[in-house]
């Protein structure tokens, strides 16, 4: 069923006798404790058990793909990663990567390195801001503050690379805005030392719980045909037992040359969902220590003079370094016209950005390709005949981020 | 018996040192929340946070107080009281020392022969409180809050019930002071099989009694905003507040008169300082300290149940177990012992 026909299912059951039950419409959200952001849903309620549910979006609209079209291709940075603010520099990744190829641009492998590095820390960030928040749905306090704590860590190495927690504008089209500081590399190491004690510390918290297990297991099971036929990616669809992984099957920036796996379950139900993220993050670790590992000095971005900026040294002894400055910077670069989709994989699920070309020195048409977006689409049928206390564990579960979802 | 205006006198201490008890609970819970998740907790009010109670009380008594235009008026006002009035009238039945031990004074408010039955009765009046605020607020969460009080109420009532009965039926009593008096060393060990079993039980019963975690689903805050409580503000909600954590020292105090030897303190302590074991107050508040804490972890350690899961919970394990708890008891008194 899809969410439409979901909608025009009448709102009434027929019970025994003459008397008709209604079904109780209640509204959830916009503004709710849980549900991760602006997300409404209408659901109709038989007891507490969901007959129909329809998600409302739109609450959080930004603009940012229309906005993208009337900036520069360099400008488009600064909007990418406000959309999925947890896992931002999947946004950046995404955008730059699809632009490069527009460009044919030769991205250096130091910065290469240094994407997947952040990125890889950026996507255990998210998740574990997903158990945070989920184990809290379901009434778990205390995960929270265990998981925050590491996080600050990250976000921390965040500050020192690109001075922000959070909306990093970090990545550039052909590179990085500057190389990481020194130190980077030390911090990097500490938390790679520090974080895997803090895993088994979290899978106590709850891994073994019977009532996280009852809670999870069986519950708001998304098989993985239907899994396809909504266009779930990302560990959502991997929870369903289809290992599609942008990362592996794809790779991009030099993800081919990490050896890492790709969590899967088969269950497609909440704790399939869970487990599957939890799994991720000590792959996501492994490539983090292994590009860390291959990290070498070098240049940090793209040394053609049409894309990035030249060095400010060379702007006071070379007039040809003044002319590129002064036209990347009033005008920037011309693409060559065509199309060009990247999928990459995010901590949702596949993150694409398709730019349409037409020569100028602004995209013509931006198209992100939302996993956060169409993961909600799987929400009303995998909550229509659970309870109303399942609901909330199935939004948590397929981690939405509202801003993602809108943009 | 005491005189008519010694009962007021005691009534009145009692309300006030519940309520107080109530207010440094809340400091107590949430300091030891923090410390299960690595942060201070509240310590900006006076020294360690002690006055902070205090600064809840004003804002709470300050806070606009909203009644929601289409709720039923009357018994909008009246849940909060009924909640409040039966969880503090509830407490009274419970001995805090022994005979004479308050300057001559006997440390309790009522001495019921139906002691255990009157705190029963009490409890579950005070549910009623809970769904007719759910009921009258005409807020959908709300009423799907009550709603799940009163599921669960039908779910756990069988398990404390029976629970209480198999110490019911070794004491030959219902009344508390009796039944403290009984003396758990001086029973046939066999005895023992059931008691701990009534414990166990009695112990899950008691949290979903008091609508804590994991059995907290009336007012999951997550799933239905707020529950019953969604559209109180100030006094009134504070009033609701005060009626769940004064149920929680009803349950603690429960507990430990029917198992642990309520007001009775150890007699080997006695060789040092005489008549220690009979001191009143400080036994059954060092006992009710424990369930207190026990309380506070759980809720810091665990996720909630569904009210499916409490029902199915309640009905297959805690009631069968309990019965067959009782029925054991019933079978050592009768052909045993």
């Amino acid at each position: 069923m899809t969410i439409k026909e979901a909608g025009t299912v009448s709102s009434s059951v027929q019970g025994h006798g003459d008397f008709e039950t209604k079904y109780m419409r209640v509204n959830v959200g916009p503004q709710h404790p849980s549900t991760h952001g602006v997300l409404r849903l209408v659901v109709d309620l038989d007891g507490e058990r969901i007959a129909n549910l329809i998600p409302q979006i739109g609450y959080l609209h930004t603009g940012f793909e229309k906005t993208m079209e009337n900036r520069t291709y360099q400008q488009g940075v600064t909007y990418t990663n406000r959309m999925d603010y947890l896992h931002g520099f999947a946004h950046d990744f995404a955008y730059c990567v699809s632009v490069e190829k527009l460009l044919d641009a030769q991205v250096p492998i130091r910065a290469q390195r240094v994407r997947v590095i952040l990125n890889e820390l950026n996507r255990i960030a998210s998740h574990l801001v997903f158990f945070a928040t989920g184990l809290l749905d379901m009434g778990a306090l205390t995960l929270y503050f265990y998981t925050m704590r590491e996080r600050e860590k990250i976000l921390d190495i965040f500050e020192m690379v690109c001075g922000v927690r959070m909306n990093y504008g970090y990545f550039r089209i052909g590179g990085l805005s500057r190389d990481v500081p020194e130190g980077f590399e030390d911090a990097v190491r500490a938390f790679i030392k520090d974080f895997p004690p803090m895993i088994k510390q979290y899978a106590a918290m709850f891994a073994k719980n019977d009532i996280f297990l009852q809670r999870t297991r069986d519950v708001g099971v998304v098989t993985q045909e239907m899994a396809l036929d909504y266009g779930l990616t990302g560990p959502s669809l991997r929870a369903t037992g289809l290992g599609l992984d942008f990362r592996k099957t794809q790779p991009y920036s030099s993800y081919e040359d990490y050896s890492f796996d790709v969590p899967t379950a088969t269950e497609g139900d909440i704790h399939a969902r869970f487990m599957v993220r939890f799994e991720e993050m000590g792959e996501s670790l492994k490539i983090v220590e292994q590009a860390l590992n291959r990290l070498e000095p070098g240049p940090y971005k793209d040394p053609d003079r049409r894309i990035s900026l030249p060095p400010r040294s060379e702007l006071e002894n070379s007039m040809e370094a003044v002319i590129f400055h002064f036209k990347l910077v009033t005008e920037g670069f011309h693409p060559p016209r065509g199309e060009v989709y990247v999928p990459t994989e995010s901590a949702r699920g596949e993150l694409g950005y398709y730019i349409v070309s037409d020569g100028g020195s602004m995209p013509y048409r931006v198209k992100v390709r939302i996993p956060s977006l169409m993961n909600l689409q799987s929400l009303a049928p995998a909550c229509i005949g659970g309870l109303f206390a399942d609901m909330v564990m199935n939004i948590a579960s397929f981690d939405p981020v509202l801003g993602d979802v809108d943009k | 018996m005491d005189p008519w205006y010694v009962t007021l006198i005691k009534a009145l201490v009692l309300c006030l040192v519940l309520l107080g008890g109530f207010a440094y609970m809340t400091v107590i819970e949430r300091k030891l929340l923090g410390r299960f998740q690595h942060r201070y907790g509240p310590n900006r009010v006076g020294p360690f946070g002690l006055l902070q109670p205090i600064a809840d009380a004003i804002k709470s008594i300050f806070k606009e107080d909203i009644t929601v235009s289409a709720a039923d008026k009357f018994v909008f006002y009246l849940a909060p009281f009924v909640s409040i009035v039966f969880a503090l009238t509830a407490f009274g039945a419970i001995p805090a020392g022994p005979a004479g031990s308050l300057f001559g004074f006997n440390p309790w408010v009522m001495d019921l022969d139906i002691g255990l039955l009157f705190v029963f009765a009490a409890t579950s009046i005070g549910v009623y409180g809970i769904f007719l605020g759910g009921w009258a607020s005409n807020s959908k969460y709300a009423l799907l809050g009550s709603l799940r009080a009163s599921a669960q109420m039908i779910s756990y009532e069988l398990g404390l019930g029976l629970s209480a009965l198999t110490v019911i039926m070794i004491a030959g009593s219902l009344n508390f002071r009796q039944i403290v008096e009984m003396g758990v060393w001086s029973l046939h060990p066999l005895l023992w099989i059931p008691l701990i079993i009534a414990f166990c039980t009695y112990v899950i019963s008691s949290i979903a009694e008091i609508n804590r975690t994991p059995f907290d689903m009336p007012e999951a805050e997550q799933e239905i905003v707020a529950g019953y409580l969604t559209e109180y503000s100030s006094i009134k909600w504070a009033l609701f507040q005060m009626a769940e954590y004064v149920n929680s020292f009803t349950a603690a105090a429960v507990i430990s008169t029917l198992f642990l030897g309520g007001y009775k303190g150890p007699v080997f302590l006695e060789p040092w300082i005489p008549g220690i074991s009979s001191w009143p107050f400080i036994w059954l508040i060092l006992k009710m300290a424990i369930f207190i804490f026990l309380f506070i972890w759980l809720r810091a350690t665990l996720p909630r149940l569904r009210y499916d899961q409490l029902m199915r919970f309640g009905w297959i394990y805690l009631f069968e177990i309990a019965l067959g708890g009782a029925i054991l008891t019933g079978f050592l008194i009768a052909f045993v012992i």
